[in-house]
């Protein structure tokens, strides 16, 4: 039997609104990582794939209900007490949002927000001692004169260097596991690459694994290692990144590969997939793509396609060209 | 900072000379003769005694003449000479300014404690029942006027229950301890009397209540508006998932960035609470400026209104300035030169 992943969600549900009218934002993900990996989670806006990962570490809303599994080292964290939950939340997994603005306190200096996260779990560290640490770490992400930037506050630093201060607070306690939901989305192109660089950089020498959420499939290409494709609350495509890019199985994750801008070739328009992912709890009958796809088929508008796994690429299309369950 | 301070500073004496000509030139337009207020009515027909009580209050000099006067006396800090008391003006008002003072700050320590502390219950728990017992209080506070708020609170409290003493600073019955601050609670302790600083606390408690309930609810909306939209921040979802726990949470990352508008509201209710002090002050028996005001103004006593009215001002401003003051000092983004 293969060891236990780091980090796997197995059937992972999030739903919300009151009894009656429910409706579930995540259907059934499943997803590993271990450590020194990359797994991207690629998928449109309201596909589920933020709120699953938040769910997953019970940062859900209030009003949201999670089902499944999702073991951290062998724990359960769906169900777990929220006290105990806490203990592992920026300690040994690390979270870094969309909008380095506004996921920083815009009220406290950016060495007492680094401080903040060692001291909550670390009670014998002085306060000293964490703004020491806390000079080091912006050293670690390559913010120049970092004894000096301790004391100011998030407004004077420019997009991407927040976005440095928000990994290096994800990482102040070395943890096994760091979410990045979309840490590019809100910076500049060259800020980007800058930004993916330190994270990958920092995945090497913290062994960490690295989940890395986005709608730009353009973002995974040589910073992932595997690639989840969510569409609507669902995992529709699982491969390791190349097998991927070559052998897309689903005609959606086809449609992504599409509208990746190619600077090499001269077009007018980009691609784009035609329509948008159906509203929360107004999902079509069959499969939830079928609306938008460019090879239905009557089938695809009564049954719902099943996930088929061959050599670790997994796919739910009745026409992906994946053997059938047991043909492997 | 240092150098907004000091302009803050600098326009304070102007605008002291613009309270002073206001408040002098109000009580010129009323239509109450103040001849009324100092000479009898047995003496009211007799011209020579007429005539000798407008020379010695120097109504008989133009207006212009009496304002320059009065504000050549303001500089030595003569306020005049009180129609009523017959004292200095001055003396009467900074012997009263104290007791008013004591009951402001405590209505404001009362007011600001419980409407913070309302204001985020209700935005954390939102559109539940905490939610809705916090707003009801909250709406009865400030829409309930103090006077009537006042004399139920005695009634239930004081006269049928008998938890809290009634009217009065101290008992009536105790013997006054030596006025150095002419803070009550402070002056008994400093004279070493810890029986008589309890019994000054207790009778503070009601009035400042009273006159608080109304500051509590116009600050417990406002932070729980301010607390909601903060809730939803993204940096509260950051301290989450730093692991940080609700109470954390809450208080330090969602509260302290609600504190710049608090602090504003906080600040400029002192004005509510000055006015408020007036109607709190006459049911209570309360012996401050709200009640020598009161006493002034039915006894067309002018030199002791106008005193009021500027000492009132002067007080305004400088909690206006403080509160710019703290406002700077709790949002880090403003910076003035």
């Amino acid at each position: 039997m293969r060891q236990e992943p780091l980090f796997s969600v197995q059937d992972l549900r999030v739903s919300f609104g009151r009894h009656g009218h429910q409706f579930e934002a995540v259907r059934g993900i499943n997803l590993h990582v271990d450590h020194g990996e990359v797994l991207g989670i690629v998928g449109e806006s309201g596909s589920g794939k933020s709120v699953g990962m938040l769910a997953a570490l019970g940062l859900q809303a209030k009003t949201a209900q999670v089902r499944g599994s999702a073991k951290f080292r062998g724990r359960e964290l769906v169900g777990m007490p929220r006290r105990e939950l806490r203990t592992l939340r920026g300690s040994r997994i690390g979270m870094i949002f969309q909008d380095p603005l506004s996921s920083l306190n815009p009220v406290m200096t950016v060495g007492a927000q680094i401080a903040e996260t060692i001291l909550l779990h670390n009670s014998a560290v002085s306060k000293k001692a964490a703004l020491d640490r806390a000079v080091e770490l912006l050293a670690l992400v390559a913010i120049s004169q970092p004894d000096r930037r301790i004391h100011q506050f998030p407004h004077e630093f420019s997009g991407g260097m927040r976005q440095r201060v928000m990994i290096a607070m994800a990482v102040a306690n070395d943890p096994d596991l760091l979410i990045a939901d979309e840490p590019t989305t809100a910076l500049d192109v060259t800020v980007q690459a800058q930004i993916m660089d330190v994270l990958g950089d920092l995945k090497k020498r913290l062994n960490l694994g690295l989940i890395l959420i986005t709608h730009d499939l353009g973002v995974l290409a040589g910073h992932a290692d595997r690639v989840a494709v969510v569409y609507s609350g669902e995992v529709v495509e699982q491969a390791g990144i190349d097998d991927l890019f070559e052998r897309p199985s689903h005609p959606y994750t086809r449609g992504l590969i599409a509208s990746i801008p190619d600077m090499s070739e001269e077009k007018d328009r980009l691609f784009s997939i035609e329509g948008a992912p159906p509203p929360l709890g107004r999902l079509p009958g069959g499969c939830a793509f079928h609306p938008r796809c460019p090879q239905v088929q009557p089938i695809c508008r009564t049954a719902a396609p099943v996930l088929r796994t061959y050599e670790g690429h997994s796919a739910s299309c009745h026409f992906a060209d994946i053997p059938a369950e047991g043909a492997a | 900072m240092t150098r907004y301070i000091l302009r803050r500073l600098i326009a304070m004496p102007f605008l002291v000379l613009g309270i002073v000509t206001l408040a002098f030139l109000l009580t010129t337009v009323t239509k109450g003769d103040p001849l009324a207020a100092i000479v009898s009515d047995r003496q009211m027909n007799d011209p020579e005694a007429v005539a000798a009580a407008k020379a010695r209050w120097g109504l008989d000099r133009s207006l212009p003449e009496r304002y320059v006067i009065y504000v050549r006396n303001l500089l030595t800090g003569d306020m005049g000479t009180s129609f009523i008391t017959r004292r200095p003006v001055a003396q009467d008002v900074l012997f009263r300014l104290p007791a008013t003072m004591e009951l402001v700050i405590a209505a404001m320590l009362v007011g600001s404690t419980i409407g913070i502390a309302l204001g985020v219950l209700a935005a954390y728990f939102r559109n539940t029942p905490t939610d809705h017992l916090a707003r009801f209080f909250a709406l009865i506070g400030s829409s309930v006027p103090v006077f009537w708020l006042g004399l139920a609170l005695l009634y239930v409290f004081s006269v049928k229950l008998g938890i809290l003493p009634g009217p009065g600073r101290l008992d009536p019955r105790a013997a006054l301890p030596p006025r150095i601050t002419g803070f009550m609670t402070i002056d008994t302790l400093l004279a070493g009397n810890v029986k008589l600083f309890i019994d000054a606390v207790w009778h503070l408690i009601l009035p400042a209540f009273v006159l608080g309930w109304a500051v509590a609810g116009t600050i417990s909306r406002l932070v729980r508006a301010n607390m909601l939209e903060v809730l939803d921040r993204e940096f509260i979802l950051t301290a989450r998932s730093k692991g940080a726990g609700e109470f954390r949470v809450v208080i330090r990352h969602a509260l302290r960035n609600t504190l710049v508008p608090t602090l504003t509201v906080i600040g400029y209710s002192f004005a509510y609470l000055l006015t408020g002090a007036v109607l709190t002050e006459t049911i209570f028996s309360w012996p401050g400026m709200g009640s020598y005001a009161v006493d002034a103004a039915r006894g067309l006593d002018f030199p002791a209104i106008i005193g009021v009215t500027i000492v009132g001002g002067i007080v305004f401003l400088v909690t206006n300035l403080l509160t710019d003051v703290a406002y700077v000092i709790a949002n880090p983004r403003v910076r003035l030169g």
